[in-house]
């Protein structure tokens, strides 16, 4: 793996440093598994590993366009807002029309085009991402409240519902849109340059504008993807829920962000990976599965992914040394 | 860049246009569509309400001023608005609760400033964590319920007059006045000037950053405190959902206000002007009869053009 953002330590290794972060982070996966097996009956159960693996996926198509722009060195603090705008039209457009399919291009269309206007907020406005996404967070909740005005949609067309709660092969059909999805994500972050130029530009956004590199409009498309990733979700909450609501998205900014920063990828930019982000929104669905298995109540679920947030940032900082 | 700095905060007389005329835009746009804007009863209320934004706004505009951010601040506002009313319901005492509350803010406001100072996490995701941790602890002290049937002395905060001006009014102006003496007329204020614009020289002068930092973090969570007595007193009530989103008008008002995010100058008339401002917006559409929800998206929008400008002004 070429990774042009890392300083040259010497030699070249048998594993790469990103890759020794990812083991270390599938690991503890695999010890909260364990840990969880031993202490109640109901978590080694096909039903409770394919759910985790269902909301595991449903993290991950939100964290994995934020990783993109995390890359960068941005935030993007409007996603969970986003998913709700996105499935709130794409629901109104598919009870209008009857067409799953338009309904699904709404919904990834929608979140594309938010994702596209924090791209132009911070590229062309230059205001800094978390400020411009977070004032795009209350922009986008006051029209999804405005536009639904306290209503609940019910009632999708049952193959729309298949995308979030089917089957196939005995995996529900989520796990199988991850899988496409991580695969497609690892391949344009580390095999394309418009990937490793991502990386430059989080590594060092000066010397990627002077090396040639068109940062506005890497970045343009970093902030696109992460908004369209958040229209996809919404279409597959909403096949999931099967109803859709203007608060339907609004617990999902922190957890998504809490994958990303699990998952190894640097708050300050250039390093991370989007395998590493998978591996994060597994972690942080076990804990959040086992407290639930555990009968913790529901109310520590913010508060222990606040902690966790916090807890992850100051592993990336201490592990890596890395100039400020 | 930093030069600019010095020239506006030596002068602020440059800043008045932008958040000022808005703010006499905004007033003639909504005397001109609704008769009830302009009349006593209307901006009384307007001022009365806009206070617990003020004491948001006033430390946030001085952690702003140290290139940081406190996103933890609404969901801070409602723990101590509920542990307020849980200690005045447990004790019959306003000022344990208020006491409790300020303690509980403190603590919340100085992990923060050491998560950002000493830990070194950038600020918006520091309290963006704490922020979690606030509303679950405000879920877990709660039980997710309403906190009901207040002492009268609760009420009386809130409804109190003192010589016939409204107490809210005359706690907010006495924050103002104290946020005025603190950034303007001490060696404090001028750490903290120096804190955003010119680090190096704190350095030199032999003063502790992270000491400072940590400092104006916490001066933050005892504001939050007070303002969870008048959120609490407001509803006769705490309840687990009071303080969503106000940080956000809180940067709002800063940001109106011709604070700059990047450049570490503020301008404390500046953010009561953003204040009045927010409030303003609120009160004028909501007296056209548009829901909440609209006044939300508008403050956004709000914040958007008053970055694009700042952004275009940090250019020139």
């Amino acid at each position: 793996m070429t990774d042009i953002s890392k300083p040259i330590t010497g030699g070249r290794m048998l594993f790469s440093d990103e890759m020794i972060q990812v083991f270390y982070r599938l690991l503890a996966a695999f010890l909260i598994c364990a840990a969880l097996t031993i202490l109640t009956n109901s978590f080694f159960s096909l039903g409770n590993i394919l759910n985790v693996l269902r909301q595991a996926s449903l993290l991950f198509f939100i964290a994995s366009g934020l990783t993109l722009v995390v890359l960068t060195g941005g935030l993007d603090l409007s996603i969970g807002a986003n998913v709700a705008i996105s499935a709130c039209i794409a629901g109104t457009v598919i009870h209008q029309t009857g067409s799953p399919t338009l309904g699904v291009l709404t919904g990834i269309g929608v979140g594309g085009a938010v994702g596209m206007l924090n791209g132009v907020m911070v590229t062309a406005l230059r205001i800094p991402s978390f400020i411009a996404t977070y004032g795009m967070l209350w922009v986008l909740h006051g029209i999804t409240y405005w536009y639904m005005g306290g209503e609940t949609m019910h009632g999708f067309p049952a193959g729309f519902r298949q995308i979030g709660s089917g089957y196939f092969l005995g995996l529900p059909i989520p796990v199988y849109l991850l899988l496409v999805f991580l695969a497609i994500g690892t391949i344009f972050a580390q095999r394309t340059t418009w990937g490793q130029e991502i990386y430059a530009i989080g590594a060092n956004p000066v010397a990627a504008r002077l090396s040639g590199i068109p940062v506005a409009r890497r970045l343009l498309l970093v902030y696109t993807v992460s908004g369209a990733m958040a229209g996809l979700a919404s279409i597959i909450f909403l096949a999931r829920l099967n109803s859709a609501e203007a608060d339907i998205g609004e617990s999902l900014t922190l957890p998504a962000i809490a994958a990303v920063l699990i998952g190894g990828t640097s708050l300050f930019g250039g390093l991370g990976t989007v395998f590493g982000t998978f591996v994060g929104a597994l972690i942080l669905t076990l804990v959040l599965n086992g407290m639930n298995l555990l009968s913790v109540n529901a109310s520590w679920q913010p508060l222990v992914t606040g902690v966790i947030v916090i807890l992850a940032v100051w592993l990336d900082m201490k592990t890596r040394r890395r100039a400020a | 860049m930093r030069e600019q700095a010095m020239v506006l905060n030596t002068n602020p007389l440059q800043r008045i246009p932008g958040v000022a005329v808005m703010l006499v835009l905004l007033c003639v746009v909504f005397s001109l569509m609704t008769p009830g804007f302009l009349t006593v009863p209307n901006i009384s209320n307007v001022l009365v309400q806009s206070t617990i934004l003020l004491m948001l706004a006033l430390p946030m505009t001085l952690i702003i001023m140290t290139e940081g951010l406190d996103l933890s601040m609404g969901a801070v506002l409602t723990l101590t608005s509920l542990i307020v009313a849980i200690v005045a319901l447990a004790t019959g005492s306003l000022l344990l609760g208020l006491l409790a509350a300020m303690a509980v803010g403190i603590l919340f406001g100085t992990v923060n400033g050491w998560l950002v100072a000493v830990v070194g996490i950038p600020p918006f995701v520091a309290t963006l964590g704490t922020l979690g941790m606030a509303q679950g602890l405000s879920l877990i002290v709660s039980d997710g319920q309403s906190v009901v049937g207040m002492p009268a002395a609760v009420r009386g905060v809130y409804s109190g007059t003192l010589g016939g001006v409204p107490l809210p009014i005359v706690l907010g102006l006495g924050s103002y006045l104290a946020f005025h003496g603190l950034l303007y007329h001490t060696r404090f204020g001028t750490y903290i000037f120096a804190l955003g614009g010119n680090r190096e020289a704190l350095k030199f002068a032999g003063i502790s950053a992270r000491r400072l930092l940590i400092l104006v973090y916490a001066l933050g969570g005892a504001m939050v405190g007070l303002a969870g007595l008048l959120m609490t007193a407001r509803m006769n009530s705490g309840h687990p959902t009071a303080g969503l989103g106000l940080e956000f008008d809180a940067i709002a008002a800063v940001a109106v206000g011709g604070t700059s995010f990047e450049r570490g100058n503020g301008w404390l008339l500046g953010t009561l002007l953003g204040v009045v401002t927010v409030g303003v917006l609120r009160n004028g559409l909501n007296l056209l009869a548009l829901p909440s929800s609209i006044q939300v998206a508008s403050v956004g929008l709000l914040v958007i053009a008053a970055l694009f400008v700042d952004g275009l002004r940090s250019r020139s």
